[in-house]
């Protein structure tokens, strides 16, 4: 039961923060992104107006997709496009990440299954 | 908004580098899996699909660093070995950098290996052995789990992103003029101040766990101090 609140609270504050609070993150580059621009001049979008580096290399994303760039494509209101994206995100990773973990767990070993199986069995019997 | 590209878009590295490092990442994500089963019981897997969305959430705040211009955001290697070990550290870093390149578009699915190996196995394997050293050196207070976390993330992230100049060096598409040290010197003085920010998420959350629920922090469980090794533990006691 605890465990489980502690699961509750901690996937709500998860949420909250990409949901929420990512709308007011910065939207500089970051320390990669700033390094592989060093050398080149950008105008107003973002686009490269002259020079020579790194980031002149980039080539499209593979996949895209309508959640590209943590948005959602086509809603205009920016802050419902990242926070419901942020939030799907957070949902998603915890599917994923908790489903796999969950599958390739530790089980314990067979005979550690038959004693719970039959101590579950005598105390069920005996509370109808 | 615009692009947001935290990780290695496509065409910064070229293919048969890029190919090589999906090889090692994909070696090295088997052997988490292999190692980290041991750990992953009916307690740890919940707990660690939550770390996995935890820092899914926390890579989107960028945080603004000292340079003027340039952000930062969390990679995540030292909170997850802290919360949940090594291993399960690794691949709930790699689930993350899969998501996102996959669904959001961030980091060239091409690039994945690049990108798992710099943040899931070095930045994990680097945190992990400071935070295995100080653990065993530094008091057992709020002050020095603190402390352990603190350092762990600053140099994982540095060392991280000397990771990615490596990679440059060896498949980098933009001849730099052997200049190499100046991307370098970019890299580690924005990374130096990200890892600070890094470093401060890092200590924050894990006091806060380990306050809240001290049995969810696996560095505590499995790194016991010194003492306890010869003095019999409370449980031992009864």
């Amino acid at each position: 039961m605890k465990k489980w609140g502690f699961l509750a609270g901690g996937l709500l504050v998860a949420l909250l923060l990409a949901s929420v609070v990512s709308n007011f993150a910065s939207s500089h580059p970051d320390g990669l992104d700033s390094s592989l621009r060093e050398g080149c001049t950008f105008d107003a979008n973002d686009e490269i107006t002259g020079g020579s580096c790194p980031a002149q290399q980039e080539r499209e994303h593979e996949v895209g997709g309508p959640f590209a760039d943590y948005g959602i494509a086509g809603l205009d209101n920016d802050f419902l496009s990242t926070g419901l994206s942020g939030a799907l995100g957070v949902l998603l990773t915890f599917a994923v990440a908790g489903g796999a973990f969950w599958l390739v767990r530790r089980r314990e070993p067979a005979a550690g299954n038959d004693t719970g199986a039959e101590r579950t069995d005598p105390a069920a019997t005996s509370g109808g | 908004m615009e692009t947001l590209a935290m990780h290695i878009s496509n065409g910064i590295i070229d293919g048969p580098v890029a190919a090589v490092f999906a090889v090692i990442a994909l070696a090295a994500m088997a052997y988490c899996v292999m190692r980290g089963r041991q750990d992953l019981d009916d307690r740890l897997a919940p707990m660690a699909g939550l770390v996995a969305a935890f820092l899914f959430a926390v890579q989107m705040l960028n945080f603004p660093i000292f340079t003027a211009g340039v952000s930062g955001h969390l990679l995540g290697g030292a909170l997850a070995a802290m919360l949940v070990g090594p291993w399960v550290g690794a691949l709930c870093v790699a689930v993350v950098l899969v998501v996102q390149a996959l669904v959001f578009g961030d980091g060239g699915v091409a690039m994945l290996g690049l990108n798992i190996t710099n943040m899931a196995v070095i930045g994990i394997a680097v945190a992990y052995l400071l935070i295995a050293l100080l653990l065993r050196v530094l008091p057992r207070s709020p002050a020095g789990l603190a402390v352990t976390a603190f350092v762990a993330a600053l140099v994982s992230v540095v060392v991280a992103a000397m990771g990615f100049v490596l990679q440059y060096q060896l498949g980098g598409t933009t001849d730099l003029g052997g200049n190499l040290a100046g991307l370098a010197g970019t890299m580690a003085v924005s990374h130096l101040f990200i890892g600070i920010g890094e470093g401060l998420i890092t200590a924050t959350t894990v006091v806060t766990v380990a306050k809240v629920r001290p049995d969810l922090v696996y560095a505590l469980r499995a790194l016991k101090p010194v003492a306890s090794a010869t003095a019999p533990t409370v449980g031992g006691v009864r």
